[in-house]
């Protein structure tokens, strides 16, 4: 549609109104590619750019993951741009990777002008369609008089309820065609009204069940971290002193040095947690899904337990585990609605005999001791790293997948919210370095490590030249370099009776690789080593990649077989 | 077992797409679908027959979509459903007497009768369409279609929009989709056989 009549001084193109309706929506940033289809809103975005920071990512993925990586450091949405075809799939991952893990995201893609959609036009795919069921909802706008509506109902929908991603597709049309924009446009959502309150006779039934729990825990999902209910978890533990598990997108929500932690449960958490699953009476679920890598086979998972499960989405509720009592609604509205009638109570006894079983499991596991190899040990990285962490602060973390990912998240001692970054449902390897840019722009004052395999790492890599032309001074990068695939390698060895099909995996010398693109190199091969590289790498004032040349068959432990209960856990290579 | 699910959608493009598709994803076979407008403009209203034990889940994750405004599963109510069929038979003249008889007996209109063909129209509740398409496959059935069930909750407004407490714009859906008891749901079956 253009504009045949005289235009009015207040019209614009579809492209600014898309600029405008950023700013008006508090972006500041966005990640992306341009291309086609989207030409018309680069042309604005450079009208705008003193508003409107624009990050040119080296292939859409990363600027997916990059603005995954800015909503889940910041809390706020992140914005992803591409263009038509290839420019819109090469988002459908990171769009997967945000639904999976409840990340609010609004990705754009610019689209074929409509009066050709529908005919395999050049670089025409239909987007919409193929992230139906990856999106909580997504939009395609061929008529510049609806882009301020869609805008607004896209970032209320993305950043409220359960989060998540939301497309908005846009014809070149659309973008070129102005309009005059009505700015005060209701929202037109009668299906979305997510609850907040958790109903209150389920509350009160929770309450009762919590008082008189012999054996109680609370495990934390990423809904604590999400809602901003860290200060309201803890006066509930301190209060009730119930014991607290962290899931893997829990990390940070509770202290791990609060005497009431006691760590991660699931496929790679503690013997002592799981077991503590096993036998409490009361499990109090805030704002974890029950992902198969936490219950194990899920019929037999807390097999004692009356489960409470507070979550904001109805429809993680029962959907794997069965819930006797079924809270819905937001985890910190809901457990301040608990802290309101919650008497005091004590759970000492039932605390000290998870510390007993903590204390007799936990010095079996293989990497807490020396083996008896003269090569560097993953866990003398992490060793390290964490106390280097730990004493200068200011820190976030990004990890990708596999082997390196589940040491991370047992091995550094979690304080603080939005510091674990991790691609978790989806398992999205080459997550880690484009995540890690937009945890750079959100935290500009902080140090953003990224703890990464070579696997992982070589799929996203090309985004150290982002990273450069950005001047992101303070990302670290710590390869932690198997040369293997090396979760898959762990499950061949102790599953698949050692046939390493399709693992082994070779790479460049990466410092070199690192130098070529102008960011520090170091390589590390050796314990005595690694000190100095990770507080060099902290004072440089640029970005740096440690390649870690460590020990290549190291495994994770503990460990529960796929499709086992989380009581039945190998702890070692000797008991697989 | 069927189940019988009624939903409430804004009447958008793509909708009945992201409605559907949650069946597919789960390998669920739709036995019938019909969509059609609702009492309240620019609301549409689908029901849906799934050959399923356990669909309380999918029925949540219909209810989590945006544009959908409500979803009943009525198999258990006391209701209505209907169904219409259009049936051409051969109709050589010896059959004649038999074939009105049998529409006769059916309830069934008889819209086209010549020497060649003639065309029937039944609409009734889903056994009786059933049983009618049935007794007619002896005389050689040359086109057959039934439109999917449509269903109402009887008495009272239960799955109208307006049970849903009035305009759609001033409604908590979340209120209005109360499972049979408050708070207690049960898992539905999920397969301990996750995938890797």
């Amino acid at each position: 549609m253009t504009a045949d009549g005289p235009t009015p001084a207040s019209a614009r193109s579809g492209a600014q109104i898309m600029c405008e309706a950023l700013i008006r929506e508090g972006v500041e940033v966005l990640f992306g590619i341009p291309g086609g289809a989207i030409m018309p809103f680069y042309h604005a975005l450079y009208e705008y750019r003193d508003q409107l920071r624009h990050v040119l990512c080296r292939h859409e993925q990363g600027a997916g993951h990059a603005a995954e990586g800015y909503a889940r450091a910041s809390g706020r949405v992140g914005v992803c741009v591409g263009t038509s075809g290839p420019g819109a799939t090469n988002l459908v991952t990171p769009i997967a990777d945000a639904w999976m893990d409840s990340t609010p995201l609004v990705a754009i893609t610019g689209q074929v002008s409509s009066a050709v959609l529908g005919t395999d036009a050049f670089q025409e795919t239909d987007i919409t369609g193929i992230t139906i069921p990856i999106t909580k909802h997504s939009y395609l706008v061929t008529d510049v008089n609806e882009l301020p509506r869609v805008f607004r109902e896209a970032f209320h929908i993305a950043s409220t309820g359960r989060q998540g991603p939301v497309l908005i597709d846009v014809t070149k049309d659309a973008q070129q065609a102005r309009s005059t924009p009505q700015w005060d446009v209701a929202l037109d959502l009668p299906g979305y009204d997510p609850q907040y309150e958790g109903a209150e006779e389920a509350l009160a039934s929770a309450v009762r069940l919590l008082a008189l729990a012999r054996k109680p825990l609370i495990m934390a999902g990423s809904g604590v971290i999400q809602s901003g209910a860290v200060e309201e978890l803890r006066a509930l533990a301190e209060r009730t002193g119930v014991p607290v598990i962290t899931t893997l997108h829990g990390l940070g929500a509770f202290p791990e040095d609060h005497p009431l932690s006691i760590g991660m449960p699931g496929m790679h958490g503690w013997v002592h947690v799981n077991r503590a699953l096993q036998e409490c009476d009361v499990l109090l679920n805030i704002g974890g899904r029950f992902d198969d890598r936490v219950t194990g086979k899920a019929s037999t998972f807390a097999p004692r337990a009356q489960i409470i499960h507070v979550d904001i989405d109805p429809s993680e509720i029962g959907k794997v585990v069965r819930a006797d009592i079924a809270i819905v609604g937001d985890a910190r509205l809901v457990l301040r609605a608990v802290l309101d009638v919650m008497p005091a109570r004590d759970a000492g006894e039932w605390l000290a005999h998870i510390r007993e079983m903590q204390a007799t499991h936990q010095h079996r596991q293989a990497y807490l001791r020396r083996p008896d190899t003269s090569q560097l040990m993953p866990h003398d990285v992490y060793h390290v790293l964490n106390r280097v962490l730990n004493e200068r602060g200011d820190y976030r973390v990004v990890t990708d997948v596999g082997q390196h990912q589940m040491w991370a998240a047992q091995l550094i001692d979690w304080h603080r919210p939005r510091t674990h970054l991790t691609s978790g449902g989806a398992g999205t390897m080459g997550f880690a370095v484009p995540a890690a840019m937009g945890a750079a722009i959100a935290c500009p004052d902080e140090t953003i490590w990224v703890v990464v395999g070579d696997g992982g790492f070589q799929m996203t890599n090309q985004e150290l030249a982002t990273i450069c032309q950005e001047r992101l001074p303070n990302i670290k990068v710590a390869i932690i370099n198997n040369g293997y695939l090396g979760m898959v390698r762990q499950w061949q060895q102790l599953f698949e009776n050692r046939c390493y099909s399709g693992t082994p995996l070779s790479g460049p010398d990466f410092a070199r690789l690192a130098d070529a693109y102008g960011v520090r190199g170091v390589t590390v091969t050796c314990t005595a080593e690694v000190e100095r590289a990770v507080t060099e790498a902290w004072e440089h004032d640029g970005p740096v990649v440690i390649d870690f040349q460590v020990e290549r068959e190291a495994n994770v432990f503990p460990m529960v077989p796929q499709g086992r209960s989380i009581g039945e856990m190998i702890t070692s290579d000797a008991e697989a | 077992m069927q189940h019988t699910l009624i939903a409430l959608l804004q009447d958008h493009p793509g909708v009945l797409n992201r409605a559907v598709s949650l069946f597919r994803r789960r390998g669920f076979n739709i036995a019938s679908l019909a969509v059609g407008q609702s009492e309240v403009p620019g609301v549409s209203r689908m029901t849906l027959v799934v050959d399923r034990e356990h669909v309380e889940q999918v029925v949540k994750q219909l209810d989590r979509l945006i544009e959908v405004l409500a979803v009943h599963d009525i198999t258990h109510e006391r209701s209505v459903e209907q169904e219409t069929c259009l049936v051409k038979v051969t109709a050589p003249n010896p059959s004649l007497a038999e074939l009105v008889t049998i529409a006769s007996e059916a309830g069934a209109r008889i819209v086209e009768m010549n020497a060649a063909v003639m065309v029937l129209v039944l609409t009734d509740i889903p056994e009786h369409v059933a049983a009618f398409v049935e007794r007619l496959q002896p005389f050689g059935v040359l086109e057959l279609i039934r439109s999917g069930r449509i269903a109402m909750a009887l008495g009272t407004p239960a799955t109208g929009v307006a049970a849903r407490g009035g305009k759609p714009e001033t409604t908590n859906r979340a209120r209005d989709f109360a499972p049979s008891h408050p708070y207690r749901w049960q898992a539905d079956g999920a397969s301990d056989d996750e995938a890797a």
